[in-house]
Parts: structure tokens; C-alpha cells; sequence
């Protein structure tokens, strides 16, 4: 018992700006051998760039370091890259699996590091000339899967794993590093299901009960209760609050993770009464959206409304307008009017009157290298035929520049986008002013319905203030039903009627947009959360 | 389940996998009563052919290994190996020694060429192929002129043999009267009509089991690792533009070997074209047999050759007995080799596609299972 009182990791008085911003202030806590550390927080919270700090990230060096003191076995490290942290003895399993699909298992737990035959000619032609044994590498391997205590099939091709099989080789990929005595799981049970979850768990009891830390990042609060030791609550930067896992509960983590003042709420708008007509039903909804896998989502929107969609990342909230668009591949019945939407098929929900802004601006939203002009009108030109003069019964269509221009001024004005003149090209403005080009063009094509994914993402907080505003005053005063999804559950508050949390692929509760914000905190912890009300 | 599911057989799965093979296999059926060769010439050809390409066509595989995809860049190691041969050529140098003295002096320049073809593509990532195209029309340019303007005046080549009468510039053909064919005769066997080269095919033999072996060491490991991706390779402390460039130079100097086996086994040097041909035709080979652009195996490489070529000494008799013509052989020649290299890349590319969509509906089929339960 001597050695688990012995710290291995220490952090003291952490802290990180990003441009003057703070993201980390003043974090402190100690890690002992063999404990398993749960860190909690919403998204921006600071858990990725704590764990960039411990890591050395380029990110890290690159925006001038960190302030106070990372401590391993009481001494001070500062590591200048993550070879060095792997040196030390921390190992990590990120969220986006880092495999070789057409390796086995195996090959991919040992990748780089194979054991190998000496032979002759390495001698001429150097270390790279040694055969690899097959033997033996698949000897290690079968150890380290044995010390993570899972089942899982060296010789199967990665390609052909299910995910959690993913999951386990990457981590059986980190503990086959025999100096390895700190793991960090970032998010590993997004992707498992409830099943290969439990297993993952287990294993990392059994990681623990070797003497291996775990630091486990997580958003399901119920896994932290059953294998960590102690909780760390993160919030805007700061660790809230310490707490002893044994001795906590689901909602006391939910209320200390999203507990703000709930006063600050002046800009609330007033309530007002649902109108009764479904406008957009949604019926058992799935989408397979890397990353944000939508499972099974029932849902109704009521006309004229503001709908907020809310919840953690990785839930599958930013999959439900990517897979009714037609974006990423998606089934079930989704219908508009009572008429039924043609799924994967972005044509369709165009020409059905839905327009959607993506969170992905640049990629997805704007023609960077062409004039606002174009980027106004363009969706409108091409799906609705407007801005364009029809000659010989419309054999000949010309495109009407002065609308183009009028409409485009119009928005640019509306709006207060900040540009020298609507022809200027779209990459030259600002994040803010980008996403409300996205926004004025969705406008232009005048929907009935619209869809606005991560609206403020990236943009400064004036900005955010006129993107939210513009929305507002379109929802209220022109009737347009919208759809907003947002990670910021405080934005969503300010501008929607009701807000649907989602979790797990699927809505856990829909609550008016006064709820305060501790029950909607508890809703994005899932299931769980519920029976804990 | 799914595994048991992928093995059995599907024809056509099979036929869609493997159309270019069939579709030769299905020609050389059709050409060869009406070309009315016997049977002994056309094997004692075939045999000629193997002998002549594979090394070229073998020096292929370990880009395609690396993830780099068809190596037209093979085409500097040959340029390599024909300044080999011009050498020993002009200093008179005979029979095998005369072949290694050209192997020793190709050796390094075919190194420099790979290693400047490898840095290039390191910066062209993900368009290999195009940028190795692209790089062997460059070199051929500086290669006519060193070869057309720098031997006489600056590299000291003085052999009538050799150099045109002007003085300088190397002749437009060039006799290899003193290393034709002297590998394969040097230990030879018939069997029933039809000269077996013992020592070619142990040369032969030696680089496929080079190659096998190089499969195996960690330089192979590491190579497929890089070619299946390079930021999960890079990740795990794999040096992958080393690996990357050490592919392509390992590529040219064994097309540099090649091209000396293929030249002495001809008897004569194109100087200013053999070297762009010899690329297009062993990649055609290699397609023919079946590789793709990131898989390729030494069964493809020889059933390319026997097919690819098979095809080559038909068609011309085939045409002459058809419409009284030889020329429209070998019109096809060069005509099926650009349409194979073209369908080849154009499957490539649906094949891949296909693949994304099909892993993509399994995966949503999983969850959708998953979402009801």
C-alpha cells in the first residue's frame, strides 16, 4: 500500500492562455499509482488542452507554453513533444482510433516496435535488413491483450474489427509499451457499445490493480462512479470542485458541470404559446456520421417555433441536420408538411423547401474564392431559378445582376456584415462575418424550415451577439420555423421556445427553455441521469 | 459469419476483380488460330519474354508496397542501365564481366536518380503517379543531353562503336554485339525444341526470393505500414519519408539491373527510346496480370508478362493474316498498353469508392440493428 500513496503525476498552479484568452487557470491536483482518475466538463471546459499540456503538444509550444509545474515522481518535467511523454511512461488513446486497417491486431499493437530476427545482412544493409519474428510478435502481442483482460483476435485484420475491437487494440497498443505507467482515455466509450463498455471498464480496473494510472475522460458520469477513484470536475478553465467517487452521485457532477449563475439569464426571451401544427416529424432517425452517430431520434417541431438541439459532443446532435439533408448516410422517416422527405438526397430536401448552414462554414457553406454576390445568390439561382431573366421562353437564362446585388446589399445591410462591398470575396471576411453570409444565403432562398448547425463555433463574442439576434428576428417576425443545434446550451437558452437535449443518438428530454440549466445538465448525462431525478 | 461470408466464392465478385486478366486471356484465345503460330515457337517466345521483363516488371512491386502507387519513375533506372551498357560498349568490355562492369556503373546513378525521384515525391504527396510520369519526361531531357551533347566532348567516349561520326552524341542504335544474349547462353538447356537460360532463371528466381524476403523485414513491415497510412506510421515513430524515398530508390536501381538483362537479352540499344517504352510496357504487364494500384503480387507480375506478351507476338501476325498488315500489330501494341494503364487506374478508382459506400451502409446497418434492441 506504500507505493499507491506515492504520487506519480502532479500538477501545480496549470495554467494556459490562448491570445489573452484564459483556458486553464491555476489547476492543481495529484495522481497516485494505480488510481483511476475521472475528468468531467463540458465542451471548452479545458480538459483537451490539460491533457495537451501533459502531452507537450505542438499546440502547446506554439501558442507560448503553459504556466506552472508538471510534476512526474516529484520531479519536474517539461516535455517537448509526445515521444517524450511516451518516454516517460504516459501513454494515450485518442478519440480517433490511429490504426493500420490492412494489419492484424497484432502487428498494429506493435507497430513500429516488432520484435526481430538478427540476421547477416543487416550488417550490410543496416537494422532495417532484420526479418520481423512472427513469433514472437504475436507472443507480445497475446501479452498485452492478456493484461488488459479482453478478448480480441490477433490475427484479425483491423479492417474487419468491429469498433470496440478498434478500441482495444489501441489501447492494448499503449500497454504493450513496458515502460508504461500512466494511461489517458479520452472519450474510449463513445464509440463501444453498452457491452464492450462494461468489458472496457473491467479492463481498466485491471490496469489499475496493476499498478497502471488511468486518467479517463468521459461524459457518461455513471462510468466514472463505477471504476474511478476520484472525480475531477472541470469548468471554464478551472477544476470546481475535487470530489471522492464513492461519495458522489450523477447529479451532484451534472449541476457541478454546468452550474452557472442562473440569474444572468436578462436576455431570456418571453414565452409564447406552441402553435399546434407539426410542421417537421421525425421518426426513428438514424444517421452514420463519424464521430456523431445518430441512433434512433424521434422528434417534432411545431410551426413557427425556435427549436433548440442541445448536448454533449459526440452525442449526435450535429447528426441529426447533417443525415435529414442528406449529408451523411441516414434512414427512417422524416416528414415535412406530412409529405415524406426523400432521405440521402440533398436535391430533394433542397427542393422541399429546407435550408441548412452548416457548422462546417468553409468546407461545406461558402464559395470562398467568389464574390458575397455569388454566395447569396448562388443556392437560390441554382434550386429555385431565382436572379434569373428567362429569354425564349426560358431556353436562355441570363443571370440578373441587379438582383443579385440588390438582395446581397440587402442582407449585407440587415445584418451589418463588415466588407468593402458585395464583391469582395467570401474568404476575405472574418470568421463571424463568413457565418453570416451562410446565414443571409439560407435566407435568400427563403425556406420554410430551417436548419442552423454550431451558428457562434470560432466567433468572437460581438458577433456571436448579431448571428443570434439575426436568427431571433427571422424566427419571430417573418414565422420561419428554425432548428437550431448548439453545443452551448446558454446560446440555445437565449433564443429557442424548448430545447431537446440529445444523448446516445437519441433525444433525451425536450424541456421549455426556462427549465434552469442544472435539469438540462442532467439530461445530457443520459439515461442515467433520469433515474437519479 | 462475415468472415465465412467473404470466402466463398462469388464469380462475379471474381469477374469484376480480375476483367483485365480476363479480358486478355479471352483475346490471346481468339488471336492465336488466327495468327497460326505452333505451339513450340510460341513458348520458346514466352520463354524469351520472361526472361527479358521481369526484372523490370518485378522492380515495380515495392512502391506499389509503399502506397506510391505505379512507379513511372522506373524509366530513370533504365536511363541508368542504358549508360551502363554505353559504357561498356565503348571500352570494349565483353561477355558477363561486361554486364556487371555496366550493373557497377549504374548502380550509383541509379541510386542519385531514385533518391532525387523519392524527395520529389515526398512533396507531391498523394499524386505519385502523375509526378513520376511528369519526372521521367524531365529526366529525359537532361538524359539526351548528356547523352546526345556531353559524351565526346566532356565524358571522354571515343569508340566509333559508339559515338555518331560527327564526333559527339552517342549513334541512335547502338550494337550490343558483345553482350548479346551472353547471360542466357552461358548455361543453357533444350527441352523439346525450346532453349531454357539456367542462369537467368536463377537470377530471376534470386530477385523473387529478394523480394519475398524484403516482405518480411522490419524495412518491408515498415513499408506497408507507411503505404497504408502515413500519419498512423508517423505517429508510431516510422520515418516514413525515409521509407518512402529508400521504395522508390530500391525501385530504380532494380530497374537499372533490369534494363541491362533486357538489353543484353535483345542485342541492341535504342539510345533515345528503349528507356520511355520499357516504363509503359512493364506497368501495362503488371496491370495485365492483375495488380492493381495499391496491391501487386509476383503472380501478378508473371502472368502479366506471359499474357501482355503472349498478346504482342500474336496481334502482328494476326493482323497480317486478317487484313494483310503487320503494322496494325503493333498499332495494338502501344494502343492496348495505354488503354490497360488507363482501365486499370479507372478501376482502381471505383473499386475504392465502392469499397468506402459498402463499409459505410455496414456499419449503419450495424447501428440501426443496435438502435433497436
Amino acid at each position: 500500500m506504500s507505493e499507491m500513496t506515492k504520487p506519480l503525476l502532479e500538477m501545480q498552479n496549470v495554467s494556459k492562455e490562448y491570445n489573452g484568452n484564459p483556458v486553464l487557470k491555476d489547476v492543481n491536483f495529484t495522481l497516485k499509482q494505480g488510481e483511476v482518475l475521472g475528468l468531467v466538463g463540458e465542451n471548452g471546459a479545458g480538459k483537451s488542452t490539460l491533457m495537451n499540456i501533459l502531452f507537450g503538444m505542438d499546440v502547446i509550444h506554439q501558442t507560448g507554453g503553459y504556466g506552472g509545474k508538471v510534476l512526474i515522481d516529484g520531479k519536474e518535467v517539461k516535455f517537448a513533444s509526445p515521444l517524450d511523454a511516451l518516454k516517460a511512461g504516459i501513454g494515450m488513446v485518442h478519440q480517433e482510433f490511429s490504426l493500420l486497417p490492412g494489419f492484424t491486431a497484432a502487428e498494429n499493437i506493435l507497430l513500429n516496435r516488432e520484435p526481430e530476427n538478427k540476421s547477416v545482412l543487416s550488417l550490410v544493409f543496416g537494422p532495417r535488413a532484420n526479418t520481423i519474428d512472427r513469433k514472437e510478435l504475436q507472443k507480445k502481442a497475446i501479452d498485452a491483450i492478456t493484461k488488459l483482460g479482453v478478448s480480441l483476435d490477433p490475427d484479425m485484420l483491423v479492417q474487419e474489427m468491429p469498433v470496440g475491437h478498434k478500441q482495444f487494440t489501441e489501447i492494448s497498443r499503449e500497454i504493450s509499451k513496458s515502460s508504461i505507467r500512466l494511461l489517458v482515455l479520452d472519450e474510449p466509450t463513445a464509440v463501444l457499445s453498452e457491452k464492450e463498455a462494461e468489458m472496457l471498464l473491467k479492463a481498466i480496473k485491471n490496469l489499475s490493480a496493476q499498478g497502471i494510472s488511468v486518467i479517463f475522460i468521459t461524459h457518461r458520469l455513471q462510468e466514472i462512479i463505477d471504476v474511478c477513484n476520484k472525480v475531477i470536475v472541470m469548468r471554464d478553465g478551472r477544476i470546481i470542485k475535487e470530489l471522492d467517487a464513492a461519495n458522489t452521485s450523477i447529479t451532484e457532477m451534472a449541476r457541478l458541470m454546468v452550474g452557472r449563475d442562473v440569474n444572468a439569464q436578462s436576455a431570456m426571451i418571453e414565452e409564447r404559446p406552441l402553435s399546434p401544427e407539426v410542421v417537421l416529424s421525425i421518426k426513428n432517425l438514424w444517421v452514420d456520421m463519424p464521430g456523431e452517430v445518430v441512433k434512433n431520434v424521434n422528434l417534432e417541431v411545431h410551426k413557427g417555433e425556435f427549436l433548440g438541439i442541445g448536448g454533449l459532443a459526440g452525442q449526435g446532435k450535429i447528426g441529426i441536420p447533417n443525415g435529414i439533408m442528406g449529408l451523411y448516410p441516414a434512414g427512417g422517416s422524416v416528414e415535412l408538411y406530412g409529405k415524406p422527405i426523400q432521405l440521402n438526397n440533398p436535391r430533394a430536401c433542397l427542393d422541399s423547401s429546407l435550408a441548412f448552414v452548416s457548422e462546417d462554414r468553409r468546407g461545406v457553406g461558402l464559395l470562398l474564392d467568389e464574390s458575397l454576390e455569388w454566395n447569396v445568390a448562388f443556392p437560390a439561382m441554382q434550386i429555385q431559378n431565382k436572379f434569373l431573366k428567362q429569354y425564349l421562353g426560358g431556353l436562355i437564362k441570363w443571370r440578373d445582376q441587379e438582383a443579385i446585388k440588390n438582395v446581397t446589399d440587402k442582407y449585407i445591410e440587415q445584418l451589418q456584415i463588415k466588407c468593402t462591398s458585395s464583391k469582395q470575396k467570401a474568404k476575405e471576411l472574418s470568421g463571424g462575418n463568413q457565418q453570416k453570409i451562410c446565414l443571409a444565403k439560407s435566407f435568400a432562398l427563403q425556406p420554410k424550415l430551417l436548419f442552423v448547425s454550431e451558428p457562434t463555433r470560432g466567433i468572437d463574442i460581438g458577433a456571436k451577439a448579431l448571428v443570434l439576434k439575426a436568427l431571433r428576428e427571422y424566427n419571430r417576425e417573418l414565422g420561419v420555423t428554425i432548428v437550431m443545434v448548439s453545443s452551448e446550451l446558454e446560446e440555445l437558452r437565449q433564443c429557442c421556445d424548448r430545447i431537446a437535449i440529445v444523448t446516445d443518438g437519441a433525444i433525451s428530454g425536450i424541456l421549455p427553455a426556462s427549465t434552469p440549466s442544472e435539469d438540462f445538465g442532467i439530461l445530457m448525462v443520459g439515461k442515467t441521469g433520469k433515474e437519479a431525478m | 459469419m462475415k468472415k465465412l461470408n467473404s470466402k466463398e466464392f462469388n464469380v462475379k465478385e471474381f469477374a469484376i476483380n480480375n476483367v483485365v486478366p480476363i479480358i486478355f486471356i479471352v483475346l490471346c484465345i481468339v488471336c492465336i488460330p488466327i495468327a497460326g503460330y505452333s505451339g513450340q515457337y510460341l513458348v520458346s517466345q514466352i520463354v524469351t519474354r520472361i526472361m527479358r521483363n521481369s526484372f523490370l516488371v518485378l522492380s515495380l512491386l515495392i512502391p506499389i508496397m509503399a502506397g506510391m502507387g505505379l512507379n513511372f519513375g522506373m524509366t530513370l533506372g533504365a536511363m541508368a542501365g542504358q549508360i551502363g551498357i554505353i559504357f561498356i560498349t565503348a571500352w570494349n568490355v565483353v561477355g558477363i564481366p561486361g554486364l556487371l562492369l555496366a550493373a557497377i556503373i549504374a548502380t550509383p546513378i541509379a541510386v542519385l536518380l531514385g533518391w532525387f525521384c523519392g524527395k520529389m515525391l515526398n512533396m507531391a504527396r498523394g499524386r505519385e503517379m502523375i509526378t513520376s510520369y511528369m519526372i521521367s519526361f524531365f529526366m529525359n531531357g537532361v538524359y539526351q543531353l548528356i547523352v546526345l551533347y556531353g559524351m565526346g566532348p566532356v565524358i571522354p567516349i571515343h569508340s566509333d562503336q559508339v559515338i555518331l561520326p560527327r564526333g559527339y552524341g552517342v549513334r541512335n542504335t547502338i550494337d550490343l554485339i558483345n553482350v548479346r544474349q551472353s547471360v542466357d547462353t552461358y548455361w543453357q538447356i533444350s527441352i523439346g525444341g525450346v532453349n531454357i537460360p539456367i542462369l537467368t532463371i536463377i537470377l530471376i528466381v534470386l530477385l523473387c526470393l529478394v523480394i519475398v524476403w524484403f516482405r518480411r523485414t522490419k524495412l518491408g513491415q515498415d513499408m506497408r505500414a507507411v503505404g497504408q497510412d502515413m500519419e498512423v506510421a508517423r505517429e508510431a515513430g516510422i520515418k516514413v519519408e525515409r521509407t518512402r524515398i529508400l521504395a522508390i530508390v530500391i525501385s530504380t536501381v532494380f530497374a537499372a539491373y533490369g534494363m541491362i538483362l533486357y538489353l543484353s537479352n535483345m542485342g541492341t540499344l535504342n539510345t533515345y527510346n528503349s528507356h520511355s517504352q520499357i516504363g509503359m510496357f512493364s506497368i501495362a504487364a503488371l496491370l495485365v496480370g492483375g495488380a492493381s494500384v495499391s496491391k501487386a503480387s509476383i503472380k501478378n507480375v508473371f502472368l502479366g508478362i506471359i499474357l501482355f506478351h503472349l498478346m504482342f507476338i500474336l496481334t502482328p501476325q494476326a493482323g497480317k493474316n486478317l487484313m494483310g498488315q503487320a503494322q496494325i500489330g503493333e498499332y495494338f501494341r502501344v494502343f492496348v498498353s495505354y488503354g490497360v494503364i488507363t482501365l486499370a487506374l479507372v478501376l482502381y478508382e471505383i473499386r475504392t469508392r465502392r469499397e468506402k459506400a459498402e463499409s459505410a451502409k455496414q456499419l449503419a446497418n450495424l447501428q440501426k440493428e443496435g438502435a433497436k434492441a
